[in-house]
């Protein structure tokens, strides 16, 4: 699991990788001529991206001609969504706590 | 400890409480009020201090005030340091008090990253919670 978390955030800690991944998270399903377009960096060094990613599982892609579509995904991303998840439940319930002892407490 | 909240996994809480920030200081600052709603501790008021938060569920929290402006913030470490990475954590948490017309607004803030993980943050030029944010409309819009 530990190894998991890992890859995730050193995948995603790239700002050139996490700038791809979000787009493919908006924009849907693109080809790497597509990402490259606007990406600022060279189709190699997207191809190269796009390989962590696919390590990672964070996208996938399917052959159309002789072209590969990437797409994110999304359920990747779930150890990193239940990590604050976690301390947010965590401090909403201890803000219950607080709320109480406030009310309890003398002025 | 660097600066580099910008970079980090934030989470952060916000509450409306219907009692003056005066009040709240003192829950947030007195041990046995802070037992009461938080964790058993040693906390005292002073920058530098060293103490501990023990959770009921065994662990120990180790933590450092970093910062303190009565009634207004109060910022300290929230480390817990453990053998396994993945549980391993090196965060800071800032409260910060807001008078409001009807009382206090409080907004806890707990920005972090696991010990094991600070080379790959700080590489990180783009928010965490920025990031989240962004996902989260994201993943909202894919329902």
């Amino acid at each position: 699991m530990a190894t998991a978390h890992d890859m995730l955030f050193r995948t995603l800690a790239d700002p050139t990788r996490r700038a791809i991944f979000e787009r493919l998270c908006r924009e849907g399903e693109q080809t790497v001529a597509a990402l490259t377009a606007r990406s600022g960096v060279s189709q190699p060094a997207v191809s190269k991206h796009l390989g962590i990613l696919k390590q990672a599982k964070l996208v996938r892609y399917r052959h159309e001609g002789r072209e590969r579509h990437y797409s994110a995904q999304l359920n990747a991303l779930a150890p990193l969504i239940d990590w604050t998840s976690r301390m947010t439940g965590f401090w909403q319930s201890r803000f219950d706590q607080l709320e109480d002892l406030l009310k309890r407490m003398d002025q | 400890m660097s600066k580099q909240a910008a970079e980090t996994l934030a989470v952060v809480v916000e509450r409306d409480f219907a009692f003056p920030p005066e009040k709240l200081w003192r829950a947030l600052t007195q041990p046995h009020l802070i037992e009461a709603w938080l964790m058993k501790n040693d906390f005292k008021p002073v920058v530098g201090h060293h103490f501990n938060l023990s959770g009921d569920w065994g662990g120990v929290l180790d933590c450092e005030v970093l910062a303190i402006e009565p009634n207004k913030a109060l910022s300290y470490t929230w480390n817990f340091v453990n053998d396994d990475p993945a549980y391993n954590l090196r965060s800071v948490v800032t409260f910060t008090l807001t008078p409001t017309s009807g009382g206090t607004r409080l907004r806890m803030e707990q920005a972090g990253f696991r010990a094991d993980q600070k080379q790959a943050y700080g590489g990180a030029k783009f928010g965490w919670q920025k990031f989240l944010e962004n996902l989260a409309q994201v993943l909202a819009r894919a329902d």
